[in-house]
């Protein structure tokens, strides 16, 4: 079997070669870092003009109320389920391959998390009473209404950002460690000395380190699933047709998982080419995440085909006739090209010759999340544009230019957190890399003088 | 509720109706509409422009569907076999059908839309913060946002037409959801009245601004606990309860002669809504 990286590097090694990706970044680092910002820009602007002049400017309207900011919002939740799967449960599973590339994953959840965020605000009509969803002690004890699964998913989008900074967080102490001794002066040492809490390596730092870590691991996972089965019930738990499906929740998790993972690849693929982490982010490891990808492309394509044959099969009409309207309305095209991306391209993965193939890999990670986003989009627009009430279906509504600029925007910010991360903090985890190589290190030490001595 | 009670009751629990656990015991405000005597006039709706201070948004907005429409007449055809093209209109007023097991209620993540205990659906305009829930989840989609700031940034009220507006409701700004409300300023007037005279509401002292206007008198409005009222008589003549989410009418034997059915009551929303079907032609 081949391995996953190169067992004869040495630790210094590793430690130089990820070092190097926190030196001064390149001119096209500032190219691109000028693209994010102009993105963002465009976003924050369009989002002073809905501000100030109302959420109208977005195009929605009375029986349309909800569009591309829910879609989105979704669809960055989604992207934020790839770093706990990586980091928190092939971690328990003790699968090693993930070790070299759980670190930007990790970021990617955060980043992500932050980004879907704002999007529950930028969908508000009053963003300036936010804070009433929120439970807080006041003199007339109004609370916000518990049952309501917007407010289910403000708990759970807090929790999952508070504990998914922290288990990135703890999870990178052992290397600022090394960053703080190998940089010698400036505010990055600063920054290293007061983040690495101390670490000088002692076995008892290792214990607890070990004991905090598998800790979060374990609190994370059952967090993850529930976060996205709170999203799916937002929809879930309404009577709109097409959204009213028991299967949801666990429809979401895979296509949260899904989309994650294809976002791993694209970012495999850019960090390996960009860092020159060739020994690091491997062929054979991303051999692993492209099958893991291609397994879960079929669970999630599976849970939809589910989702129709319940519809479709179902006593309920309504619903039967929105199925029918979105894969033959003014919607069909997008419905179908979710299905070509999220359900037929996926099965280029299960081939070898692609499974390696990275330019290939990715363009096909990309248009895997351009299929998810649509499915997200295919889950709200549609089930508004012809719900329970007739005389107000709406086929013609198409979202405005701001609502694409905010949606835009929200890529370069999520652009603009990740290369600031990955310029700050090492995006391969250093310690677990030497993990990975250890025994065949104490193997080279304690080599036999004589050839055939074993 | 304990966990065996849970368990054992749990059907019975599911089966309940909301007002079964909390009775209207005074007041249950409750409306019938005929549709046999709507002549789509619209003078209901105009009505309720003026009186719920509804901001007219003007051709462009409203054909983006950006109207304020609390109450709105719904043109169907049925041309099949007519002579006239127009002969075939059929009109629906719908407005807010105050559900005793509102979807949006539920679903709203601040409380601001809450059921009162004379069972109206309340909407309490300082707590909204524009989530747009309800309107997501109502399937009347009866509940109208306000996309742009209609008082001050779109000025839909121009110097001296701001004098017309009523002053005992609020005029709302942006980023807020609101619906018809039953005229609730009207019922509260009239409540408080009753109260200090030691009564109750009698059936007629009190009309919603729709019902007030209809030239046919199609709008029936009042109080369905008060056993005189006229629209409590009327729901009981056509055998629709309001606990029940299926009426005798849904019986093939009855329809025939049962007019009175409310809208999409296998929803289980259980509308305060009754409508009158047409008369059909064929039936006269």
């Amino acid at each position: 079997m081949e391995k996953d990286i190169r067992e004869d590097i040495a630790w210094a090694q590793i430690n130089k070669d990820v070092l190097k990706s926190l030196e001064s970044p390149r001119r096209l680092y500032w190219v691109i870092l000028l693209i994010a910002l102009a993105m963002i820009g465009v976003a924050v602007g369009s989002e002073i003009y809905q501000y100030t002049t109302g959420m109208g400017v977005s195009n929605k309207n009375n029986s349309h109320v909800w569009s591309l900011y829910i879609a989105t919002f979704i669809f960055w939740i989604g992207m934020s389920h790839s770093g706990t799967l990586l980091s928190a449960i092939l971690h328990l599973m003790h699968a090693d391959w993930r070790k070299p590339i759980y670190r930007f994953a990790e970021a990617m959840t955060t980043f992500s998390l932050m980004t879907a965020g704002l999007f529950v605000m930028v969908h508000l009509g009053r963003l300036w009473q936010v804070y009433y969803v929120m439970p807080y002690p006041n003199e007339r004890w109004v609370w916000p209404n518990f049952q309501s699964p917007l407010v289910w998913d403000m708990f759970a989008i807090a929790t999952y950002l508070s504990s998914s900074v922290l288990f990135l967080y703890v999870g990178m102490i052992p290397d600022l460690a090394i960053c703080r001794d190998n940089i010698h002066a400036g505010w990055r040492k600063k920054l290293y000395t007061i983040m690495s809490l101390g670490w000088e390596g002692t076995d008892r730092q290792w214990r607890n380190f070990r004991i905090t870590y598998l800790t979060i691991a374990c609190f994370l996972i059952p967090l993850a699933v529930s976060v996205h089965s709170i999203v799916a019930s937002d929809f879930a738990m309404s009577n709109m047709p097409g959204w009213h499906v028991t299967s949801f929740p666990p429809y979401f998790v895979a296509g949260a998982l899904y989309s994650g993972c294809a976002a791993i690849i694209t970012l495999f693929i850019i960090l390996r080419y960009v860092f020159r982490f060739e020994e690091y982010m491997t062929l054979p490891i991303m051999k692993k995440l492209v099958r893991l990808t291609f397994a879960i492309a079929m669970v999630w394509t599976y849970l939809n085909l589910i989702e129709f044959a319940s519809v479709w099969y179902g006593h309920d009409q309504t619903a039967k006739d929105q199925l029918i309207f979105k894969a033959t309305g003014p919607y069909a095209p997008y419905f179908w090209a979710m299905i070509f991306f999220g359900s037929i391209l996926p099965l280029m993965l299960a081939f070898k010759r692609f499974q390696t193939h990275l330019p290939i890999l990715f363009v096909v990670s990309i248009l895997l999340n351009v299929g998810m986003w649509l499915e997200r989009w295919m889950i709200i627009s549609p089930s508004f544009a012809h719900g329970h009430y007739p005389w107000t279906w709406d086929h013609d509504q198409w979202p405005s230019l701001v609502q694409w600029g905010i949606v835009f925007g929200s890529f370069g910010w999520f652009t603009l957190l990740f290369m600031v991360f990955c310029k700050v903090f090492p995006s391969v985890s250093m310690y677990e890399v030497k993990e990975m190589v250890y025994h065949r290190t104490l193997a080279l030490k304690h080599k036999p003088a004589v050839k055939g001595d074993y | 509720m304990s966990i065996t009670n849970l368990l054992t009751n749990w059907s019975d629990f599911r089966q309940q109706h909301p007002s079964a656990a909390h009775p209207h015991r005074e007041y249950k405000w409750a409306m019938s509409i005929d549709l046999d005597s709507c002549t789509g006039c619209n003078a209901c709706s105009v009505a309720c422009y003026a009186e719920n201070n509804l901001p007219v948004v003007g051709k462009e907005k409203f054909a983006h569907g950006h109207s304020h429409h609390w109450m709105r007449i719904e043109r169907y055809w049925d041309n099949d076999g007519r002579e006239f093209a127009d002969q075939g209109a059929q009109f629906l007023p719908m407005l807010c059908q105050h559900c005793e097991s509102a979807p949006c209620e539920t679903v709203c993540p601040v409380g601001a839309t809450n059921h009162t205990a004379d069972g109206l659906n309340s909407q309490v305009y300082n707590r909204c913060v524009g989530s747009r829930y309800c309107n997501a989840n109502c399937p009347y989609k009866v509940r109208y946002f306000n996309w742009y700031n209609y008082p001050t940034t779109e000025n839909v009220w121009p110097e001296p037409m701001n004098q017309q507006l009523n002053p005992d409701l609020s005029v709302r700004s942006k980023g807020v959801m609101e619906k018809c409300t039953f005229c609730v300023q009207r019922l509260r007037a009239s409540m408080n009245d009753a109260r200090t005279q030691g009564r109750l509401v009698i059936d007629g002292e009190v009309q919603t601004a729709c019902q007030q206007v209809c030239p046919t008198g199609a709008i029936t409005f009042g109080n369905l606990v008060d056993p005189s009222a006229k629209v409590g008589k009327q729901w009981k003549q056509q055998q629709v309860d309001l606990n029940i989410d299926k009426q005798p009418k849904d019986a093939e034997e009855k329809a025939a002669k049962l007019r009175g059915y409310r809208i999409l009551e296998e929803l289980r929303t259980y509308p305060s809504v009754m409508y009158l079907e047409q008369l059909r032609e064929s039936a006269v």
